[in-house]
């Protein structure tokens, strides 16, 4: 009896404080975006007033809010296809071919991902600046006049935003399909190679349809995390409201102070990510293959 | 026969071919970062000449100035304690919790679980602006009983918040190996007399070695590198502040003023320290990373 005491006693001391700070400061949070975004909140007094859905109302007519949901689609668009084709390309090189320094060029592709997207925001800007900038100059030297392309400028802003990410992202992703491709077994290749399938071919039949549950969860990824670097190098490498993305938007509005709108928008944007994962998930279902 | 014959003959091609892909985009990669390294000992009148000169000596004032007039050296004493802090309380909170919830059997268990689960997909990007009003109404009714605030732009609270925001991850990750190890472990310690904390800290966490590792190095590199909440919650202009936050306000004041050197002396602060630690441990951050984990 005093030992089954014993165990309920350690079993609370053990839970309660993990369970305690995850309820204060996560799940009451979550609860609150969603609350908040029924609400109007003064901006120097915690006065809520009830609004209903008016806050929904006046986003959804919102010139600045459509906008910054058009700059994430295509930012998901964008940086998911292009990562995808390089990641997956170089993961296919590296596990399938015989290359030699095969692990030097993991650590270095990994390289970006461990950098703070603060880091990464300085070492663009070296690249990006219009004069001496590394990018600009090498374009000059090559086209052999003087380039000065103002990356950071209106037209060319979003593109500079994609190549940042695209950096950032290749070797995160390279280096999941490299551990799922190395389970497909060898022999599976050779067989294949016998019968006379190239390269090409064995990718495209053997390695694609094996890892396909693999790439299906790292599409769903691909969205979530995409809205999520969209907003963290938005707000390090680009100047204020210049191209604001879904996130960033959310939180100019609480800037200027207005909270249940500032909510109002990250409700959105959290379901649109929902539905938008469930919709990829969908429409790439396909049976899964046994290896 | 004849098909065999010229994939030979294509073979060295191609494999050239790759080799000159792989090392293009290691180029990519490394040459933006050693740049930054060597622009940190450039003077500042070399950056309005060639990017791609090499530095004209060590130039050391860049970091002894970023050190101290741009305080950037009582950013990464802030950066330092509130990581330090942070991984401490998550590994004090994190090991007991998911040592109990992935091996003993109680009321409430399923559920906590399953939240925890669903916490996985809760990200600190939205509940950032709840938590900041939470510790700012706090700090208004703390105004009001004691006349002073404690919450906003405390480096101590700014640790519990990454704890606290790590946990769903980090006990997720313990679970799963939690659960792989047999119980005869801990029938054999409850024969000899030991207790369930005593068997808990000197059985299972020594064997757990492995995995406490690899939580400790992906959160302190999450840990380190963040800025959104410690943005937010430290938002005070006088006030401490960690070392992404400095830098970021750094290089939004040097627009104005261009103080390069300074600028990249100060990533290279930032980054040096992850880029180490990297390098020590690279094996196990890659293999680590397919165990769990969406970032960002």
């Amino acid at each position: 009896m005093r030992r089954s005491k014993d165990r309920s006693i350690f079993i609370a001391l053990c839970v309660a404080p993990a369970a305690i700070l995850f309820f204060i400061f996560m799940v009451l949070p979550t609860l609150n975006v969603f609350r908040m975004s029924l609400f109007e909140r003064g901006a120097y007094s915690p006065t809520e007033t009830f609004v209903g859905l008016n806050n929904f109302k006046v986003l959804f007519q919102d010139a600045k809010f459509i906008a910054s949901m058009q700059n994430t689609i295509l930012l998901i668009v964008t940086v998911t296809l292009i990562t995808f084709f390089f990641a997956i390309l170089f993961a296919a090189i590296l596990t399938r071919e015989k290359i030699k320094g095969q692990n030097f060029f993991r650590v270095i592709f990994y390289i970006p991902n461990i950098l703070s997207v603060v880091v990464i925001a300085g070492i663009f800007s070296a690249i990006y600046k219009p004069e001496n900038g590394m990018l600009n100059s090498i374009l000059s030297f090559i086209s052999g006049r003087d380039v000065m392309i103002l990356w950071k400028d209106q037209q060319m802003v979003i593109i500079s935003i994609i190549i940042a990410m695209v950096w950032q992202a290749i070797g995160y992703y390279m280096v999941m399909y490299m551990a799922s491709m190395s389970a497909v077994p060898a022999d599976l290749y050779e067989s294949a190679s016998l019968d006379g399938a190239g390269r090409i071919a064995q990718f495209f039949q053997i390695t694609l349809p094996l890892i396909w549950t693999n790439i299906r969860t790292t599409l769903t990824f691909f969205i979530i995390s995409t809205i999520n670097m969209a907003f963290l190098f938005v707000k390090a490498m680009v100047a204020k409201g210049m191209a604001d993305v879904g996130l960033s938007f959310m939180y100019a509005q609480k800037d200027a102070g207005l909270y249940g709108y500032s909510m109002a928008a990250g409700v959105v944007i959290f379901l649109f990510s929902f539905l938008l994962s469930a919709m990829v998930n969908k429409v790439t279902k396909r049976d899964v293959l046994e290896m | 026969m004849n098909q065999k014959n010229k994939s030979i003959t294509a073979e060295p091609v191609f494999k050239a071919f790759i080799y000159v892909v792989l090392i293009t985009l290691a180029i990519l990669i490394i040459v933006p970062v050693a740049w930054v390294f060597l622009a940190s000992i450039k003077e500042n009148s070399e950056f309005y000449g060639n990017p791609w000169a090499l530095p004209a000596g060590f130039y050391w004032q860049n970091f002894v100035d970023a050190w101290n007039s741009a305080s950037m050296g009582s950013y990464m004493i802030n950066s330092v304690i509130v990581t330090a802090l942070s991984l401490a309380l998550l590994l004090v909170i994190a090991l007991p919790a998911a040592y109990c919830l992935s091996r003993f059997q109680f009321k409430g268990r399923k559920f906590l679980n399953t939240c925890f689960m669903a916490g996985l997909f809760i990200n600190v990007n939205y509940i950032v602006v709840p938590i900041f009003l939470m510790l700012k109404d706090g700090d208004v009714w703390l105004k009001n009983l004691i006349g002073n605030g404690f919450f906003l732009n405390n480096i101590f609270v700014l640790a519990v918040v990454y704890a606290s925001t790590a946990l769903p991850f980090t006990i997720y990750l313990l679970s799963g190996y939690f659960a792989t190890l047999p119980h005869d472990f801990e029938e054999a310690a409850y024969i000899d007399g030991a207790g369930y904390g005593s068997t808990m800290v000197r059985i299972i966490f020594p064997m757990a070695q492995p995995s406490i590792i690899t939580i400790i190095l992906f959160n302190f590199l999450s840990f380190w590198n963040e800025y959104i909440i410690s943005m937010t919650l430290m938002s005070s202009a006088q006030g401490q502040k960690t070392l992404p936050v400095g830098l970021l306000n750094l290089m939004q004041a040097q627009q104005s003023s261009a103080e390069y050197g300074i600028l990249y002396a100060g990533l290279v602060l930032v980054m040096l320290p992850t880029l180490v630690l990297y390098i020590c441990v690279q094996k196990k951050l890659t293999q680590g990373m397919t165990v769990g984990g969406l970032k960002g």
